[in-house]
């Protein structure tokens, strides 16, 4: 066969394996729009309580302090799972992976626990304007997280079948982007929503 | 596939751990002690938020890595000129009716 | 008849049972034409699983021509309505679902997917590459849009349609003004569908930054090109928008939040800001690709390089960026403030002056062309006037005093449908007529064509330019009816003539392109009309592999510098070895995975929660699924490419 059809071919599939990375990252643009939306949304009706408690009242510092701690340390382990797999060790590749989801899962935890009792406190989602918009946003990036997990549970099994390959290695950097992803969504949410919230 | 192989090193993603730790404990901090006023301490935390996203994006997501042109990267930057038109242009067109209420 | 049954299908309008009849009729006639020609199986293989963007276009056109059907019979129903006072030809309820309808269809069920079925057809043809960035997700994009539409129009006759305007403002979309699942049929429809539109937005963006053929620089690149990456840019940053305002709407309804309602510290308004960010880009959207085309086409046509390429260029990047700061000249009338209005006011004004250029771009390089009067040319010369009415008109619209006096009249009825009719539709037509050849094989009929185009133009001044007047006279849209002495009734009249004249032109081109399919001119070389493009350096319809050899581009309008052995001399065929084309394989997941969003679409219309979960646990089973899936392509032998060529009059 002649060269230069192979290396146009060659060229184009070489290629390929960036383009998943370069539509993951305009995916995850289109995720920061979804979630601005939510923070111009939640930034507008803040202050419509409807005579309601306020988020200085029903915000404990304690739990929410240990959720955003909780989910930095989950980003650093996913860091670090992906660094094992550079180094080819499937052992600590699915370790770290395990330490990522059981502290995303305490996360999720947490979140669950602290809306359900911020309900029985009589603040629901439909209480008011203020608290639609506390759950929706803190909500979403819950449901993201959540996502997330069995993403990175489905990959690990993967993972688990066929070794670190050039699929799976794909699979574990973008599962790891959208990770951090959050991580940077969840800082927001920890400023904007907690933060101004109790100051 | 090369442009994969440097990932960082178990050096950035400690670095990028601590920094933002102190980057969490720093504002809830300034926060709790009410340092400052409020209107100086909103932009204070707001701008440790952002360097927080910095920290994250280069320490753990690499963001400077990958083939050029980085059509990621402009992706994100118009990306952050659309979140501040969404956001900001949302408050101030809104502001019409705090006053209102 | 039950009780039950009484609330789930639509009865006691005439109209709709006779739609009744025609769906059970049509359905049981392709259910029994499949079987009886034991067609089952072709169907699954050929269509419902292709990856292919050739027939992913082709099946986005024909829903894109159905929905045009469905939303122009809305039109003459609405004109019917209005054609004289004190009429009662549709009960009121049915009128405010149909002017719902329409608009809703025709901007997101008949123009997006017009859209999507050009960028399909053309794009990997026009920049030398052999299918999208992601097929897969590709064929994903079209079923979530075809089971998005398939699941809104099921509203006309189970449930009944949505009827709170097309843009569906609270407080009205909320549960205590429409309880119905009529409204929740419009969150689901379009919140289906536009997750495929965003998806489609990624996979051409990706397209076109990294699949062009060899060679071919971004300044390179065919300005049609160049107008899908830039709505595709706006895409991406608009339809997250939508889709955050409906899910933020369904929180509402489902779970009883108060984000727009009227009580409860809700703020409707917000709605209404968060809507038009996607609402106000979304026209650049659909108009952008428009421009692309009329610039093809106008450089065919006129044997000349297009004048002024990169002005061309950076015009439509500074539409598609600026065109996402000017949403709230679509409600001055809120009253935000002086200054808001006034920066909205004059980034609107701004776009005026881009989009000016382009005409002028346009204008130039007909001058002193060699000019035929091609179908695709007549649509591309009646956008130009038609565009720049309708631009001015849009103008006069941003003077944010005056648009006290504009706002929701028909004015700006008239306004809208100029530069999306003028614009947009004119473009998709003229695209069509130009393509046309390259997707099918022959040309379609010009003596039928040129009668479809007159009464489409003549039809369209005489429907819209009374509006004008009509909107000055204080007609204000979605009106019901009125009294003789408003003094409307001649203006009305002469309106409604126009769009029946508009519904014939219709008719023309459907018999166009039937009389076609059997008479029309067979296009044997792949290049009917002496383009300038790397689309007609192929055979006519092209083979699924695209190109049998990825061409090497050295400039812009390639193919014409090729063929006018400007360098290198396209090589012949028969001079290079052929090598195994690497293919994505078929699969069946796109469509079912589809099919399951519409089953969750359906059961949370009607909240039924059981369905609602089951169809989201499927679609969640299907992209598991996916991600296991590990064989994905395979190889086209050389024998077989050869095979091919040679059957399609390509030296082998």
């Amino acid at each position: 066969m002649a060269q230069p059809a192979i290396s146009m071919d060659a060229h184009q599939e070489h290629h390929h394996d960036t383009f998943k990375l370069l539509g993951f990252w305009i995916f995850l643009v289109t995720d920061c729009i979804i979630f601005a939306c939510l923070f111009a949304v939640y930034a507008v009706l803040r202050t419509h309580t409807d005579g309601d408690l306020t988020g200085r009242e029903l915000f404990e510092v304690k739990g929410f302090t240990a959720e955003t701690l909780i989910l930095l340390a989950s980003s650093f382990t996913s860091g670090l799972a992906s660094l094992a797999m550079q180094k080819g060790s499937k052992k600590h590749l699915l370790g770290w992976l395990t330490v990522t989801v059981l502290l995303g899962l305490s996360f999720v935890g947490l979140e669950i626990t602290e809306f359900a009792k911020m309900a029985s406190e009589g603040a629901a989602i439909s209480t008011n304007a203020f608290l639609s918009s506390f759950f929706t946003l803190v909500g979403t990036h819950g449901l993201h997280v959540s996502f997330g997990l069995i993403w990175m549970t489905g990959v690990m099994v993967q993972i688990g079948r066929y070794g670190i390959d050039a699929h799976t290695k794909e699979k574990v950097t973008i599962v790891g982007l959208y990770w951090h992803f959050l991580d940077v969504v969840w800082i927001f949410i920890f400023t904007v929503v907690y933060l101004l919230g109790v100051m | 596939m090369h442009s994969h192989e440097n990932h960082g090193s178990a050096k950035t993603y400690i670095l990028g751990f601590l920094f933002s730790l102190i980057l969490t404990a720093l504002p809830l901090w300034l926060v709790i002690q009410h340092v400052m006023n409020k209107a100086l301490l909103t932009v204070a935390i707001l701008l440790i938020a952002v360097l927080q996203l910095i920290i994250q994006f280069f320490f753990f997501m690499h963001i400077g890595e990958g083939e050029k042109p980085r059509y990621h990267v402009m992706a994100l930057i118009l990306g952050a000129v659309m979140v501040f038109t969404i956001v900001a242009g949302s408050i101030w067109i809104m502001t019409f009716n705090s006053q209102v209420h | 008849m039950g009780e039950k049954a009484k609330g789930f299908f639509v009865t006691g309008d005439p109209l709709i049972y006779g739609a009744d009849v025609s769906i059970i009729i049509t359905l049981l006639g392709i259910l029994v034409f499949l079987t009886y020609f034991k067609k089952w199986g072709w169907l699954w293989r050929e269509w419902l699983t292709t990856v292919d963007h050739k027939k992913i276009g082709i099946m986005y056109l024909v829903s894109s021509l159905l929905m045009l059907f469905r939303g122009g019979v809305d039109a003459l129903l609405m004109r019917m309505q209005l054609a004289m006072p004190n009429t009662h030809f549709l009960q009121s309820q049915h009128y405010n679902e149909i002017f719902t309808t329409h608009g809703t269809i025709m901007i997101l069920f008949m123009a997006m997917p017009f859209m999507f079925a050009l960028f399909n057809i053309v794009i990997p043809l026009q920049i030398g590459a052999r299918d999208v960035a992601y097929p897969f997700l590709n064929a994903m994009s079209f079923w979530l849009f075809f089971f998005g539409a398939l699941l809104f129009n099921l509203s006309f006759v189970i449930g009944g349609s949505p009827d709170a305007g097309w843009l569906s403002y609270p407080p009205l979309s909320e549960l205590a003004g429409s309880p119905g699942p009529g409204q929740n049929f419009y969150i689901w429809g379009i919140q289906i569908s536009g997750i495929g539109s965003l998806a489609t937005g990624i996979n051409f963006l990706v397209t076109i930054l990294k699949m062009r053929a060899p060679g071919m620089k971004l300044m390179q690149m065919p300005l049609f090109t160049w107008s899908v990456l830039s709505s595709c840019i706006t895409i991406i940053f608009a339809f997250p928008v939508l889709t955050v305002t409906l899910a933020l709407l369904f929180v509402d309804r489902f779970f009883g939040a108060h984000i727009f309602t009227a009580t409860g510290g809700g703020n409707p308004m917000m709605y209404v800001n968060l809507i038009w960010m996607w609402g106000h880009p979304e026209v650049y959207i659909v108009v952008l690709p428009a421009f692309g085309i009329y610039s093809e086409i106008v450089s065919t046509f006129s044997k000349k390089k297009i004048f002024g390429y990169k002005s061309m260029v950076f015009s439509m990047m500074i539409i598609s960026v600026l065109g996402y700061f000017t949403w709230v000249h679509h409600f001055f009338t809120m009253g935000a403030g002086a200054d808001v209005n006034t920066f909205f006011a004059i980034t609107t004004m701004a776009i005026g002056i881009p989009t000016g250029v382009k005409i002028f771009n346009w204008l130039f390089t007909m001058f002193r062309g060699r000019i035929s009067m091609t179908q695709p040319m007549l649509w591309t010369l009646a956008f130009i006037p038609c565009f720049l009415v309708g631009g001015a008109t849009g103008v006069m619209l941003a003077a944010a005093p005056a648009d006290y006096q504009y706002h929701n009249s028909y004015f700006l009825i008239a306004h809208f449908h100029q530069t999306l009719i003028g614009g947009v539709v004119f473009g998709y037509l003229a695209g069509l007529y130009y393509w046309w050849p390259k997707m099918f094989g022959f040309k379609l009929n010009d003596r039928i064509g040129k009668w479809a185009f007159w009464t489409w133009n003549i039809g369209f001044y005489v429907c819209f330019m009374p509006q004008y007047a009509l909107g000055f006279m204080g007609m204000t849209r979605r009106v019901y009816t009125y009294g003789w002495d408003m003094g409307w009734a001649p203006y009305n009249m002469v309106s409604t003539a126009g769009a029946f004249l508009m519904g014939i032109g219709f008719v023309f081109q459907v018999w166009q392109i039937l009389y076609s399919i059997k008479h029309g001119e067979r296009d044997l070389t792949g290049d009917p009309w002496n383009g300038r493009t790397l689309e007609w350096s192929i055979p006519s319809p092209a083979p699924h592999y695209n190109f049998a050899h990825l061409p090497e581009v050295k400039s812009d309008d390639a193919w014409w510098d090729m063929k006018n052995h400007r360098y290198g001399a396209a090589v012949p065929n028969k001079m290079k070895e052929y090598a195994p084309i690497h293919m994505p394989k078929n699969s069946g997941i796109p469509f079912l995975m589809s099919a399951c969003w519409f089953v969750a679409g359906f059961g949370l219309t009607f909240e039924w929660i059981g369905v609602g979960i089951a169809g989201l646990a499927g679609v969640g089973i299907c992209l598991l699924a996916r991600s296991f899936q590990r064989n994905t392509d395979y190889y086209i032998p050389v024998d077989e490419i050869k095979a091919t060529e040679s059957s399609l009059g390509r030296v082998v």
